[in-house]
């Protein structure tokens, strides 16, 4: 696959990966290696240039965008707030309370200028407006980057537990640490994905298994919320 | 009653540019550096008036065919002017077309059907031409300030984006904005009309001699036509920028995902 960038220069170049539906996937590579694009392409905030991602078999082109997005939600490294209340933000009227709670914050902040939050409470909130919409498949575009150390270990057992209760979750990092302790499979985006061969040469990127498997969990491809995800070029 | 039209010879114009030469001292007194854009302006309003003089008194005087040729001229040049502020839009002329030309039909063309002003030379080019030059503003307000409202806050409208919402919804609070921006001027004109100054059209009457209150009657017609001309043309330049921003699958165009 291969996503152009200004002046000619690819972002990606000659890729190819897939990713199974189930549990955590971290995808981890040098800065630059295009991991937060592959992850736009996923729920076509951008598309490529060449070749195809292709979403549970079908290409995400063939998708009502709309609607796949609701299914592959994407949460950016920085928290976005919107104006309004928190409750306003995670737009889900009687189950805000509920979605709340599921992401660790206080359901009494529901009433709170969501701009008046701290940064990991933003955050967390970011992943209460994802989950309001059921979604299948959750991407995580460095979750835990803008957070203090306190934060980042409340939310790093967030992401995980959201893995362990049937979601499929990519989360890009460039913390090895933290995708070798939390993720299940490591998809390794090479350096140079900026490379410049654009003639779609395909180079497969390795995926690791993780080496200690924390519990043992298996789960089949399709019974993450009925869809799968799969990315590849 | 005292009518100024036709009272002022070459000479007259002449001796004003005196004032012209007070600018040009005070700005070398202050090292303002605004001499060469001072000279320039004053040779080309020269030069343009005269010109523009000569074609309204060959139109005026028995070829009112040629006043759609005229408008057009303006139209024109309203849309090269407009699409090159608004740049960073792509198809920027087209928008700016579409906009200058959309708030011209729709307002002077209402005053000519409703027989509100006669359709001749003399009335129907002064008053395309405020429509125009206004329009034109406001195309270029709009465009600028979408674009540019949007890419400084494009993390969070693509945040909107991810969620599910469309383009429309995802862009719709810089659109109001855009829209607002782009009318309030003259909402705010209309408002203190005659009470901050008085306004071009009415100026125009009284120096030529018309009683003030029919001097009034036109200008108040000449308001309404620019509050609605103007909202013509910010409706028309907000919808076509926001379609121009985003792909047709609910993505913020490259050059605006991309960079700030």
């Amino acid at each position: 696959m291969r996503v152009d960038g200004d002046g000619g220069r690819a972002i990606v170049a000659g890729f190819s990966a897939r990713i199974p539906a189930d549990g955590l996937t971290a995808m981890v590579g040098p800065s630059g290696a295009g991991k937060t694009t592959l992850l736009r392409l996923l729920n076509r905030l951008d598309d490529a240039d060449g070749g195809e991602v292709l979403f549970d078999g079908r290409d995400v082109r063939s998708y009502d965008v709309i609607a796949l997005r609701k299914r592959v939600q994407y949460v950016g490294q920085e928290p976005v707030t919107f104006p309004g209340t928190v409750a306003d933000n995670v737009n889900a009227g009687a189950g805000t309370d509920a979605l709340l709670g599921r992401v660790g914050l206080d359901p009494a902040l529901a009433t709170r200028a969501a701009d008046r939050l701290s940064v990991g409470e933003a955050q967390r909130m970011c992943l209460a407006r994802a989950l309001a919409l059921n979604p299948e498949c959750l991407l995580l575009d460095e979750p835990t980057s803008a957070l203090d150390a306190g934060s980042k270990g409340g939310i790093e057992a967030l992401v995980r537990s959201l893995a362990d209760n049937g979601l499929t979750v990519v989360m890009v990092t460039h913390d090895r640490r933290q995708a070798e302790e939390l993720a299940d499979r490591m998809l390794v985006v090479p350096a140079g994905g900026a490379d410049g061969d654009s003639a779609g040469g395909s180079r497969p990127a390795s995926v690791q298994k993780r080496r200690y498997v924390r519990r043992s969990r298996t789960l089949d491809g399709d019974s993450a919320g009925g869809g799968g995800g799969g990315a590849r070029s | 009653m005292t009518d100024l039209s036709g009272r002022i010879s070459i000479g007259d114009v002449g001796l004003s540019l005196l004032l012209v030469l007070v600018a040009v001292v005070v700005s070398r007194a202050r090292k303002a550096d605004l001499e060469r854009d001072i000279v320039i302006a004053t040779f080309r309003s020269f030069a343009q008036l005269l010109a523009v003089g000569f074609v309204l008194d060959y139109v005026f005087d028995g070829n009112a065919a040629l006043t759609p040729v005229v408008l057009a001229v303006m139209v024109a040049t309203a849309t090269l002017t407009s699409g090159a502020r608004g740049r960073r839009v792509p198809g920027a002329h087209g928008i700016a077309l579409a906009s200058v030309t959309a708030a011209t039909a729709g307002t002077l063309g209402v005053l000519l059907a409703l027989r509100i002003v006669p359709a001749v030379p003399r009335a129907a080019i002064p008053l395309g031409s405020m429509i125009i030059s206004n329009a034109m503003n406001v195309a270029s307000l709009v465009m600028t300030r979408l674009r540019d409202d949007l890419a400084s806050h494009r993390r969070e409208v693509e945040a909107r984006l991810s969620l599910g919402q469309t383009a429309a919804e995802a862009s719709q609070d810089w659109h109001r904005a855009a829209l607002r921006s782009g009318t309030l001027p003259i909402i705010d004109q209309t408002k203190v009309v005659g009470l901050v100054a008085l306004p071009g059209a009415m100026t125009g009457m009284l120096l030529a001699g018309a009683s003030p209150t029919s001097a009034i009657r036109l200008q108040l017609v000449v308001m309404y036509m620019l509050l609605g001309g103007n909202a013509f043309a910010a409706l028309v330049a907000g919808h076509l920028t926001v379609r121009r921003l985003f792909t047709p699958h609910h993505q913020l165009i490259r050059s605006l995902s991309r960079n700030a």
